[in-house]
């Protein structure tokens, strides 16, 4: 059992006496610390420490009585009867004094810390937003640039990404499509039959399927499934430096990795698209034969004759923007993933963030643009 | 140096599965020395140390710090043990969630009753110890290099001024004048707390210039212990190649 830490302090004139007792180690020293630290001993030119009680001693039992001897003005520890490891440690604990006194340093409050952050989201938010708006700068510029000189795209690099994130991804876009064409359907017929109005429910699932959900659907799907493998992807490159040997060898990354993807995104979101809408008119058929014996000759009839075809455009012409959206959020963070696995995962988790915000508000963008222009 | 055993493994047999690592291990260690463990990659330097810390439970024999006995144990008995040493990982192991001085304050907290400014500046003695200075303490280790991480690993690792520390491969990845200079730290730290030291390595330069005595590990056992001349007279292979081959030879010159 370690024994109880005691002190006895005694000074003559401008030299003080600190006979110490029993063991000062990091387990025992916590309460003597406090009440050491409260004697008022300024003003002293010397201080002895008598270590013969002394038991143990260790670096936190060096520390606390050294911290007593500098604030006092005391200069350095002059042990008394101590073994050679005490002095040895009390020596090492004067020689690695703090430069200044800890407590009084600025300390954070609660609310100003609070402000602070803000502020720094807030700038944070502000520089992100600029800087994905000139990566898409650069990345137009790169597309422009392989535009006009085909025989630099990489064909394998594209295709192999539109068979991932493209073709890889169609049962989960339709299944889903499917889905949600039967909820839209199934909530249509419980509250138009109320009316009598059943029949509406076509008019419901077509508009809301063809303008918005199957865009929105795709877009969704492609930010948490494509955007995250495309930062993991070039992100698991940089912490290899594969991007820093590419450079080296004179290749671009910008054409390299972000061109094909963007590409291939490009293309395949449309058609992607194409497939959650028939699947989720398909899924508001089938409620609607089944709940409300709206049989789909029926529904067809009724779908071509009074949905406007304009609303499959309206989807049509968002799902482009949105896979340009999904590729560049994914590459940009993937291209800022640093050294570490952390970063890795942080700029995963921020990537998908960002690609979501940025396609639902593009989303509410286009509503407004599409208001105006009355379609 | 006194010939009190700090560490004594006796018949220790771990295994992952069907593959045994060792195979009735015997290794002491002396109080107050510094024990270099070497070996081919693959022969379970690292699992030893895991064994011998309790992270991996052997399949037989036991491991006795202090002579008592620290197999097995759980709970408090555990936490009580867990006092006698201070471990650095290889790459630290600190944690990224908190800064360097909270990372040092860590085992403070959970095994002392010490007021929270007191183990502060214990914390930023701590770091001062191995050699970083004030500025490092409210920083992330994410915001630290490879060498200023190890060296808060070591201050957390010193944290409780165990009589034992143990270090996984300190020098990996560290260039030669980082590596000689954490060389160094550990040495003096190692004669200023008279702390026994278990440190496994690949490094020559750090055996050499830190180790009192290194064990070689192979063939599931220690196959040698001794200092490096005794070593350097041994028969074996290995052992041979490693201390006579050139690296080895570059490494013994620039000792002397």
């Amino acid at each position: 059992m370690p024994v109880t830490p005691e002190y006895e302090l005694t000074t003559d004139a401008s030299r003080g006496r600190l006979s110490v007792s029993g063991d000062w180690t990091i387990h025992t020293v916590g309460k003597i610390s406090d009440r050491l630290a409260s004697e008022d001993a300024s003003g002293l030119d010397g201080l002895e420490v008598d270590c013969a009680e002394l038991g143990k001693l260790d670096t936190a039992g060096a520390f606390v009585i050294d911290r007593f001897a500098c604030r006092s003005g005391a200069g350095n520890v002059e042990p008394v009867n101590a073994s050679d490891q005490a002095t040895a440690l009390l020596k090492q604990a004067g020689e690695l004094r703090p430069e200044r006194d800890d407590e009084a340093r600025k300390r954070e409050f609660g609310v100003v810390d609070l402000l602070e952050r803000t502020g720094r989201a807030t700038m944070h938010f502000i520089d992100e937003t600029v800087e994905t708006l000139s990566f898409l700068g650069e990345t137009i510029m790169a597309m422009a640039h392989i535009v006009t000189r085909p025989s630099k795209m990489r064909w394998t690099a594209l295709v192999s990404v539109m068979e991932d994130s493209g073709l890889d991804a169609v049962p989960i876009v339709a299944f889903l499509s499917f889905f949600v064409g039967m909820v839209v359907a199934f909530i249509g017929a419980t509250t138009l039959s109320e009316f009598g109005a059943t029949i509406f429910t076509v008019e419901l699932v077509g508009i809301a399927i063809l303008r918005e959900f199957g865009v929105i659907l795709t877009a969704i799907i492609l930010a948490g499934r494509t955007n995250s493998a495309f930062t993991a992807q070039i992100g698991a490159m940089r912490m290899r430096q594969e991007v820093d040997a590419m450079t080296t060898l004179g290749l671009n990354p910008m054409d390299v990795l972000v061109v094909p993807r963007a590409f291939a995104m490009l293309v395949m979101t449309p058609v992607l698209t194409l497939i959650a809408v028939l699947f989720g008119v398909g899924g508001g058929a089938f409620v609607s034969w089944l709940a409300l014996d709206i049989n789909p000759t029926v529904f067809m009839n009724r779908l071509q004759n009074y949905v406007p075809i304009e609303n499959f455009w309206v989807g049509m012409s968002k799902a482009p923007v949105f896979g340009l959206v999904v590729a560049l959020i994914g590459c940009r963070q993937g291209l800022l993933v640093g050294g570490s696995v952390q970063s890795l995962g942080q700029s995963t988790t921020k990537s998908v963030v960002q690609a979501l915000f940025s396609i639902i508000v593009i989303d509410a963008l286009f509503a407004i643009f599409y208001l105006e222009l009355g379609v | 140096m006194s010939e009190e055993i700090a560490i004594k493994v006796r018949g220790l047999t771990t295994a992952y599965g069907t593959h045994t690592v060792h195979e009735g291990l015997d290794l002491d260690v002396m109080k107050g020395e510094v024990l270099g463990v070497i070996g081919p990659s693959g022969t379970g330097k690292s699992v030893l140390l895991r064994a011998i810390v309790g992270l991996k439970p052997p399949e037989t024999g036991t491991v006795e710090v202090f002579d008592q006995n620290v197999t097995d144990l759980s709970g408090d008995d555990l936490r009580e043990v867990q006092n006698l040493w201070g471990i650095m990982f290889q790459d630290g192991a600190l944690f990224s969630n908190l800064t360097v001085r909270e990372n040092v304050m860590v085992p403070m907290r959970e095994h002392t009753d010490l007021p929270e400014p007191l183990m502060k500046q214990l914390a930023d003695q701590k770091l001062r110890m191995s050699g970083l200075d004030d500025s490092a303490g409210p920083k992330f280790p994410s915001d630290l290099s490879g060498g200023m991480r190890k060296r808060a690993a070591l201050a957390r690792a010193l944290a409780l001024d165990p009589p034992i520390l143990f270090l996984d491969e300190p020098t990996a990845g560290l260039d030669p004048i980082t590596a000689a200079g954490f060389d160094t730290l550990v040495r003096e730290l190692q004669s200023a707390l008279s702390l026994t030291v278990f440190l496994v390595t690949h490094d020559v330069d750090t055996l050499v210039a830190t180790c009192d005595r290194i064990a070689v590990l192979g063939r599931k056992k220690v196959i040698a212990a001794g200092t490096i001349e005794e070593l350097r007279r041994n028969d074996d292979p290995w052992i041979q190649d490693y201390f006579c081959g050139p690296r080895g030879r570059a490494a013994q010159a620039g000792e002397s």
